[in-house]
């Protein structure tokens, strides 16, 4: 099959591959770009391990077409933590006990990341309603809620 | 195995594209990508349109025009569509409302197609390059369906009205949903009315029985009582993880009622 090109900013940097027309955009970041954040979960939409940020907004990678996203800037959890410091939201995950196993993470935090950088002082409904695509099947979501909200008091701006 | 997929700015040239055995349109994958995945091999390859046409929303003189590839996220924050943002809403995570297109939902398979529902009860209008559809046509005939679905087409009502009963809150898949737009006479009396239902189907339906018995009624408990023991007629309700035919059935009527006295 003939392969396609594909060009999109990854976390900041460049990258440009030949990928067979057709392969999802997970696929292409684990297996070709070798960003292994984003977890293939269900490949149904259903679970929401796969979340990426694409061009400010949330989007299932194991649903999109890699080459759907040429010119995209794209954003995913490894691409989170600046020189070694954790992201506030994953310092907060770790704080706060939100991560057992740790499969539905990464897609828990670009939901998270998504809701606070466009509601930097969300309510608890806020945070359910924009967690309520993302399965978690360890935490009981309780702590997840709060490491989003811990987060959220964490940004200096909210500070009263 | 990856699909082929062949991108075409106009409509025209994706739809001659479609005519090939076992291509598939893709809107935003929700529906199409997720097939590929589960395996359907009747799947061979996928065709799109980056036409621009297909993203807009014109809202005028109280007529509305939904591009098919506007998503549910784009309906649900438009200042003018306010009525319809809780049924936008109603679809899926916010992951997947920012991919889920109106195009789209009008192909969803039930427990799926929550704002069909809502289009089936506006009475909306389905556009391709070979005309305008009635929407009831439209999914009547959805499976044999070859020509690209460009827009949908409605005049507002304020009446409108919408409900999805799941489980899981906020987020959950439907049990089921129903939409109403009505109209009343001067004394309080409803003049016409359409009733829509997801789940109850295979596709959304209207509930004509109900719609019926509602004529001259008003809306309290008693002038609702006819069309709340006809909800069901006609219906025939998927049975899926979620609910039962029995369970969907016996609980119509209950949810049909709280949303016209709401």
């Amino acid at each position: 099959m003939a392969k396609v090109p594909v060009q999109f900013t990854l976390n900041g940097s460049e990258k440009a591959e030949f990928i067979d027309s057709g392969t999802t955009l997970l696929n292409a970041l684990r297996d070709k770009i070798g960003d292994t954040s984003p977890k293939g979960g269900c490949h149904q939409g259903t679970c929401g391990a796969c979340s990426v940020i694409i061009d400010g907004e949330l989007r299932l990678s194991c649903l999109m077409l890699a080459e759907t996203c040429n010119g995209a800037t794209i954003t995913t959890t490894s691409g989170l933590a600046v020189g070694g410091v954790l992201h506030p939201l994953q310092r907060a995950f770790l704080d706060t006990f939100a991560t057992q196993c740790g499969f539905c993470t990464p897609g828990m935090i670009m939901a998270a990341k998504v809701l606070l950088d466009h509601t930097p002082n969300p309510s608890r409904e806020d945070v359910v309603e924009a967690l309520s695509g993302n399965i978690c099947r360890c935490t009981g979501y309780e702590p997840i809620i709060r490491a989003v909200l811990a987060a959220a008091r964490a940004n200096p701006q909210n500070a009263a | 195995m990856a699909l082929a997929l062949q991108t075409f700015s106009t409509v025209k040239d994706a739809d001659a594209a479609l005519k090939s055995a076992g291509t598939r349109y893709l809107g935003g994958g929700t529906l199409v990508v997720r097939a590929a995945n589960e395996g359907d091999v009747s799947v061979s390859g996928l065709v799109r349109s980056t036409d621009p046409a297909l993203s807009a929303i014109a809202v005028s003189r109280g007529k509305v025009r939904i591009g098919a590839s506007v998503t549910m996220a784009e309906i649900a924050r438009h200042p003018e569509l306010g009525t319809l943002a809780k049924a936008a809403r109603a679809v899926g995570g916010p992951a997947i409302r920012n991919m889920a297109t109106v195009g789209g939902n009008l192909f969803a398979p039930a427990p799926y197609g929550d704002f069909a529902v809502a289009l089936l009860a506006l009475d909306a209008t389905v556009g391709t390059d070979e005309g305008e559809t009635p929407i009831e046509t439209f999914l009547a005939g959805r499976d044999d369906s070859r020509a690209i679905v460009t827009s949908v087409s409605f005049t507002k009502a304020d009446s409108f009205r919408f409900l999805k009963v799941s489980r899981v809150k906020p987020k959950g898949v439907a049990v089921l949903s129903i939409a109403v737009v009505l109209e009343q006479a001067g004394d309080g009396t409803v003049s016409s009315a359409r009733i829509a239902l997801g789940c109850m189907a295979d596709r959304p339906m209207r509930a004509k029985a109900a719609e019926k018995a509602l004529l001259g009624r008003t809306l309290d408990p008693h002038g609702i009582a006819a069309a709340l023991a006809a909800a069901t007629k006609g219906t025939a309700p998927i049975t899926d993880p979620i609910a039962s035919a029995w369970y969907r059935a016996e609980v119509l009527p209950v949810h049909l009622g709280r949303l016209l006295l709401s």
